[in-house]
């Protein structure tokens, strides 16, 4: 089942009088259930295709489709809502409302999506248990590790069963080891939940876990590989 | 956590958010305390001012207000007391009395000062000239020939005593100079100076005798229970009195105290807006600085899903803590600075000149009018709120790209 559909998708920017083609005709197909890397080197594009996938920005040519909804045929409110309901984003730094404790954190998209306090409390717990951090709950972002918040942001992206995951180098700030152990940890929901997880790296360590692995080169897909 | 949120985010800056509160704090207890104070001395004004013989209304002959001699006195009181039995409302009280511009005279000074004619039993309740205004000697009592009222500031002047004479003269209803002489049987005093020095009283009979004057009154005073009915009620005095009479109220009697009591509406109108001003600037600035601060954080909620009106309510939600959090402690503030001078008053006696030019006691207590603290309390949270909406706007309009490439 496609999932994610990019079709002759284009996007430029324009930085003062010059302007800068991010993405060229990037076609891109992911299917649900993929646990897919963008990789490709800084200023190629992973971010600008992230963005449109995930609904915050909008191509300049071509369609974006997300879980049979055409981007080109939303408005920006019916975007936010597909956003909250069927889309998780984890990005590299900056996830989390530093006044919430970690469980509160989980639990604020929870009452953005109008859940009822009870659920919204059992649930966020029960998500914080699976990514590791079950004596945390009631932690503050400045007083957990960097790994530790970023599995919070997981925990936050996939609390109610999203769509997909789009995660922009999640991995960008930790060290290598805290680095796989977020990946270990995502690789484990994708399998065990069947969530689509779409991230993009620069670490060749990073791309070892992909299954599926797009390079990405001045805007255009140059490499599809699957494993 | 709707509300928890905002809470909690007031306090990422402390020092920030009691700068506001302080600023809320500072207007709400500025505008609760002056605006007490300048209704005190606004009433305190009004007070003085009706009781000094004026009252509320004051109906007269034609052309005695012009021209107040004793020949345009009224010469059928019977009838204006007729419809005043007829139209005041309960609790009201009026009295008559002639009056007339004078000389007062003894053996070492004279001075011009206005002759009344009061009676007794009716002029306390309606004017200042009661038996508790007198402080040595005597009230005047209903029919007194000889004794004569005058003020502290008069006797001081005249270097007299109690018991001593006095001798008024006037021009009498032949047009000729009459003149006699009355013992000082009582020294009254007043707020103001300038009162205690223009009036000297007597009974109505004495007068009349000085006068030759059989049953002519120059004025009717009417002090109402309900100071704000008095434009309604002179009218319908006026509407059942027979032609050749006027009826005054205060408001054409003591033009200057109508244009001060404006003026104090005034001062308190400007106060406000001076501290909507100061305060809505701050609040923007603190807030626009807050929000700024937080661009990446409201970037990511909106890639979240949040929508713009959520993250105006919960800019909206923190300023609305800050200002109600002020407003509550400005009040306390406000009515614990005014609590001593309820009891003791604001002494004025350091510019007692200008004070009393201005009809003020030496001592004014603060008026507190629930109206006047809802006012500012209301002035101050829509106003604050409403500028809320600026920095708030500013927030909820950044794309989570615009948001990221903030660093
Ligand atoms: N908002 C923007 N305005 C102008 N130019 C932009 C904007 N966003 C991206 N670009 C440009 O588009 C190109 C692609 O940028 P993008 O951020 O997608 O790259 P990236 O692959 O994510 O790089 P990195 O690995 O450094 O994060 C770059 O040349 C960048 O300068
Ligand atoms: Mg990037």
């Amino acid at each position: 089942m496609k999932i994610v559909e990019s079709i002759n998708v284009s996007k430029t920017y324009q930085q003062g009088k010059v302007a800068v083609n991010a993405l060229k005709n990037v076609n891109l197909t992911i299917e649900k259930g993929e646990f897919m890397a963008l990789a490709g080197p800084s200023g190629s594009g992973k971010t600008t295709l992230l963005n449109l996938i995930g609904g915050l920005d909008l191509p300049g040519e071509g369609k974006i489709i997300v879980n049979g909804n055409d981007y080109s045929k939303m408005n920006p409110s019916q975007l936010a809502e597909l956003r909250l309901f069927k889309i998780g984003f984890v990005f590299q730094a900056y996830n989390l409302i530093p006044v919430l404790s970690a469980v509160e954190n989980v639990e604020y998209v929870m009452l953005l999506q109008g859940a009822p306090e009870k659920e919204r409390k059992e649930k966020a717990e029960r998500i914080l248990d699976e990514v590791g951090l079950g004596d945390k709950y009631s932690r503050r972002p400045n007083e957990l590790s960097g790994g530790q918040q970023q599995r919070v942001a997981v925990a936050r992206a996939i609390v109610s069963n999203p769509a997909i995951v789009l995660a922009d180098e999640p991995t960008a700030n930790l060290d290598s080891k805290t680095g796989d152990g977020l990946l270990t940890l995502m690789k484990k929901i994708n399998e065990k939940k069947q969530v689509t997880f779409i991230f993009s790296t620069h670490d060749r360590m990073v791309m070892e876990y992909a299954a599926r692995m797009v390079h990405i080169r001045d805007g255009q897909v140059a490499e599809d590989t699957k494993k | 956590m709707h509300f928890k949120l905002p809470w909690r985010n007031l306090w990422r800056n402390p020092r920030r958010t009691l700068i506001i509160m302080a600023a809320v704090i500072i207007g709400v207890w500025s505008m609760v305390f002056l605006s007490a104070l300048m209704r005190g001395m606004s009433e305190n004004m009004f007070e003085n001012g009706i009781s000094i013989l004026t009252g509320d209304l004051q109906i007269h002959q034609k052309g005695y207000r012009s021209d107040p001699v004793i020949e345009n006195s009224m010469s059928n009181p019977g009838e204006v007391k007729r419809v005043l039995a007829e139209t005041l409302p309960e609790g009201a009280r009026w009295a008559s009395r002639i009056r007339v511009n004078a000389i007062a005279q003894n053996a070492r000074h004279s001075a011009g000062i206005t002759f009344v004619g009061v009676d007794p039993d009716k002029e306390k309740y309606v004017s200042f000239i009661k038996p508790a205004a007198v402080s040595e000697g005597k009230y005047l009592s209903e029919g007194d020939q000889r004794r004569i009222l005058v003020g502290k500031a008069l006797l001081e002047k005249f270097e007299t005593r109690i018991g001593h004479k006095i001798v008024i003269m006037a021009q009498d209803t032949n047009g000729e100079i009459a003149s006699k002489a009355f013992r000082i049987g009582g020294v009254f005093r007043s707020e103001l100076s300038s009162t205690e020095k223009q009036y000297v009283f007597v009974s109505k009979d004495a007068a009349k005798e000085l006068l030759r004057l059989s049953s002519g009154i120059s004025e009717f005073a009417v002090l109402l229970e309900d100071h704000k009915r008095v434009d309604q009620i002179a009218g319908r005095i006026a509407e059942k009195l027979p032609e050749g009479y006027e009826v005054h109220t205060w408001k054409d009697l003591l033009p200057m105290m109508k244009a001060w009591t404006a003026m104090i509406d005034g001062f308190n109108l400007i106060w406000y807006v001076v501290v909507f001003i100061a305060m809505g600037f701050g609040i923007i600035n603190t807030l626009l600085m807050a929000v700024y601060e937080r661009m990446r954080e409201f970037g990511m909620l909106k890639a979240l899903g949040m929508k713009p009106v959520w993250i105006i309510r919960n800019v909206l939600c923190e300023s609305f803590y800050i200002l109600f959090l002020g407003i509550v402690i400005g009040d306390i503030i406000g009515l614990l600075s005014l609590a001593p001078l309820f009891q003791s008053g604001l002494d004025l006696s350091a510019m007692a000149v200008g004070a009393e030019m201005a009809g003020l006691s030496r001592v004014i207590f603060p008026s507190l009018n629930p109206n006047d603290m809802i006012l500012a309390n209301t002035v101050v949270l829509f106003s604050g709120l409403l500028v809320t909406l600026y920095p708030a706007v500013e927030a909820a309009r950044i794309t989570p790209v615009e948001a990221m490439m903030k660093t």
